[in-house]
């Protein structure tokens, strides 16, 4: 929450006694609705539902005294009781206890799998937007072959070939995911590098690599965080999606996409073991799009 | 204050000599002549006044000798020498250690020119610690320091705000705090009071002018506006369609022009001393920089142009009183200019009686 921080800092001094240094009227709307950010319902809902989430998954061996992996063949196929809240899988093992350890998992791997692109693709956007020329043909050609694949075919295969496990899916995610905020970047550069601050940082003597990395991207990198926050929505889609498609992390860890693939031959008479990991993919996601507007909210400037 | 005077320097002469610069600009239309074979010279601790319509090509000199034109226009010819150094050869890291410790560049539009997501004290403090190699903690002070000379109010807490925390005024306060942070020998200002307010813009041209009054410093300054062109400087080149049509000291200049283009520009602009009844502009639009016209380029708007203006390029032609002038007929100025004054003479006499 650095960001939101540093915003009440610059709000503070404003109310100065400086009548000729006071802000326009733009800026100060500008300026309340980031001092005020927690007045916004969406990214206040945001907040909560994945707050719970992750906190249930860091705390999750305290909240549950069950082992998400153990299989318990007397007990299997259970409905909700006292002794197991959502009921059991097939093999006797805990639901609830399998859907936090779960989100544990693919909160972890999205959180991580987002950042590998963001970085490369801003870092490229940036060179191909900023310096032109050649490196940007050669980059935004990548890009468009990259662009050129269906999104889950290109991980699939990716993932195909890498053998299953987190870093295979890290790999693909960061091969596939770059281009959209290199994309991204590069756009927001190529309007910002025409802006006098450029010029007057170039008339300073700053080299090219202070003048993208210091002036420019902090004024473009808020648009990849916004996306970023859908991206990780995507990101945990996929990682289910291998997951149900038997290509993400081997059995029998817990994990949303095959709990939901396990469910799948129940589907008749204990729909709530596809259903429950289901509803726990929606929620994950509905909290880190309201979370996204929200930023976007907070971060886009003024109108 | 201590390293900004240095007369005895790399050489004696002066700080910034322009010689015949040539600039090409690219375009879909055709290669536009934007400066063309243009020389001025800026003493040390002098200040050279840039005058001309928008489209003169006085921008674009600005740039050429801080080597930031836009990637469409390059110098064709010309030299640009700096204490002795020609710049026009040098690459993007030769010029980066000129650009800031040497010379450095005040701009038009203070918003648009301050980085609108870094502390003012943080851009402030980033030429010295870049250039000068000083730490963190030292670049701070000296922002402080600088923050302070320009007039900045409370600078220890305005050093953490932002440029959109700042008036116009303060802003433009701030954009001459960072050209002076490396404490150069040449600043370069284009057009810095136009986008302020006239009891503003007399504050900052008076901070500017006890500034480099202060530290030596030497001014090239961009503008069209001819009052503050009379305060600041101590020189004046007047340019015309790319080319320099009259230069020299400006109370000469701007009093008895030498050439009708620069007595269009005073006759079109208010004169405070003696009010007319109305301004008088000069017909016609600057010509097309692509296919400019043949000989004189001002030819075809000059009232006195004569057969040979059409044909002959005319050649700055040096004049008593370190001026020079580039008309053929610049005779015809001096008698229109005593005409008139016998004129008003004329007119006082009658209000008089």
């Amino acid at each position: 929450m650095s960001i939101t921080g540093a915003a009440g800092e610059q709000f503070a001094p404003t109310g100065g006694a400086l009548v000729e240094m006071a802000p326009r009227p733009a800026d100060r709307g500008v300026q309340a609705r980031r001092a005020t950010w927690y007045k916004q319902p969406a990214l206040m809902a945001g907040l909560i539902i994945m707050g719970i989430v992750v906190i249930a998954a860091i705390a999750a061996p305290l909240i549950t005294f069950y082992n998400p992996i153990a299989q318990n063949l007397t007990d299997a196929l259970q409905g909700p009781s006292a002794a197991h809240w959502l009921g059991t899988d097939q093999f006797g093992r805990d639901t609830w206890t399998r859907l936090i350890y779960g989100a544990r998992l693919d909160l972890r791997i999205a959180f991580i799998a987002v950042l590998f692109p963001f970085v490369l693709g801003t870092v490229l956007g940036s060179i191909a937007g900023y310096f032109g020329g050649w490196a940007d043909t050669v980059i935004m050609r990548v890009v468009d072959v990259v662009v050129a694949f269906p999104f889950y075919v290109l991980l699939i295969a990716l993932v195909f070939v890498l053998g299953q496990g987190a870093r295979s899916i890290y790999i693909a995610i960061t091969l596939v995911g770059w281009v959209s905020y290199a994309r991204l970047v590069r756009a927001e550069i190529l309007v910002a590098k025409r802006q006098e601050y450029v010029l007057a940082a170039q008339s300073a003597g700053l080299s090219n690599t202070r003048i993208m990395g210091r002036h420019l991207l902090p004024n473009v990198i808020s648009q990849s965080i916004i996306y970023g926050m859908s991206d990780i929505v995507q990101d945990i889609l996929a990682i289910v999606t291998l997951g149900y498609l038997g290509l993400g992390i081997p059995p029998p860890a817990a994990e949303w996409g095959s709990m939901i693939n396990g469910g799948q031959n129940f589907l008749t008479t204990h729909w709530e073991l596809t259903t429950i990991p289901g509803i726990a993919v929606i929620l994950v996601g509905l909290g880190l799009s309201l979370i996204g507007d929200g930023l976007a909210d907070i971060l886009r400037p003024g109108e | 204050m201590t390293a900004a005077v240095s007369p005895g320097g790399a050489s004696a002469g002066p700080m910034l000599q322009v010689r015949d610069l040539h600039v090409r600009i690219a375009t879909r239309r055709g290669t536009v002549r934007a400066v063309d074979g243009v020389s001025f010279e800026v003493p040390r601790g002098e200040a050279l006044g840039l005058v001309g319509e928008s489209g003169s090509g006085k921008s674009m000199t600005l740039r050429s000798i801080l080597g930031v034109l836009p990637p469409e226009a390059s110098v064709t010819a010309g030299q640009i020498v700096l204490d002795g150094q020609d710049l026009v050869p040098l690459g993007q890291n030769e010029l980066n250690r000129i650009r800031g410790p040497k010379m450095s560049m005040i701009f038009q539009e203070p918003m648009s020119a301050l980085n609108p997501v870094m502390r003012v004290g943080a851009q402030i403090a980033e030429g010295p610690m870049l250039h000068q190699g000083l730490s963190r903690g030292k670049a701070a002070e000296r922002a402080l320091d600088l923050m302070r000379r320009v007039g900045i109010p409370h600078p220890e807490r305005r050093m953490r705000s932002y440029p959109h925390e700042f008036s116009g005024g303060m802003r433009q306060r701030v954009m001459i705090a960072i050209a002076l942070s490396c404490e150069p020998e040449v600043i370069l200002c284009d057009e810095p009071t136009t986008a302020l307010d006239v009891t503003i813009q007399d504050q900052i041209l008076r901070l500017l002018a006890r500034l480099c009054r202060e530290s030596g410093v030497s001014l090239i300054f961009v503008t069209h506006d001819l009052p503050v062109v009379a305060q600041i400087c101590q020189q004046v080149a007047v340019m015309y369609g790319g080319r320099l049509a009259e230069c020299g000291p400006v109370r000469d200049v701007l009093h008895d022009p030498r050439h009708p283009y620069t007595l269009g520009l005073v006759r079109s602009a208010p004169d405070f001393d003696n009010v007319r009844e109305s301004l008088v502009p000069i017909p016609g639009a600057p010509p097309s920089l692509i296919t400019p016209p043949d000989g004189c380029r001002f030819h075809p708007r000059c009232k006195f142009a004569e057969e040979d203006c059409q044909v002959i390029e005319p050649p700055m032609r040096p004049l008593p009183g370190g001026r020079a002038t580039a008309c053929l007929h610049y005779e015809r100025t001096i008698e229109s200019l005593e005409a008139e004054r016998a004129g008003q003479s004329l007119t006082a006499a009658e209000d008089a009686s």
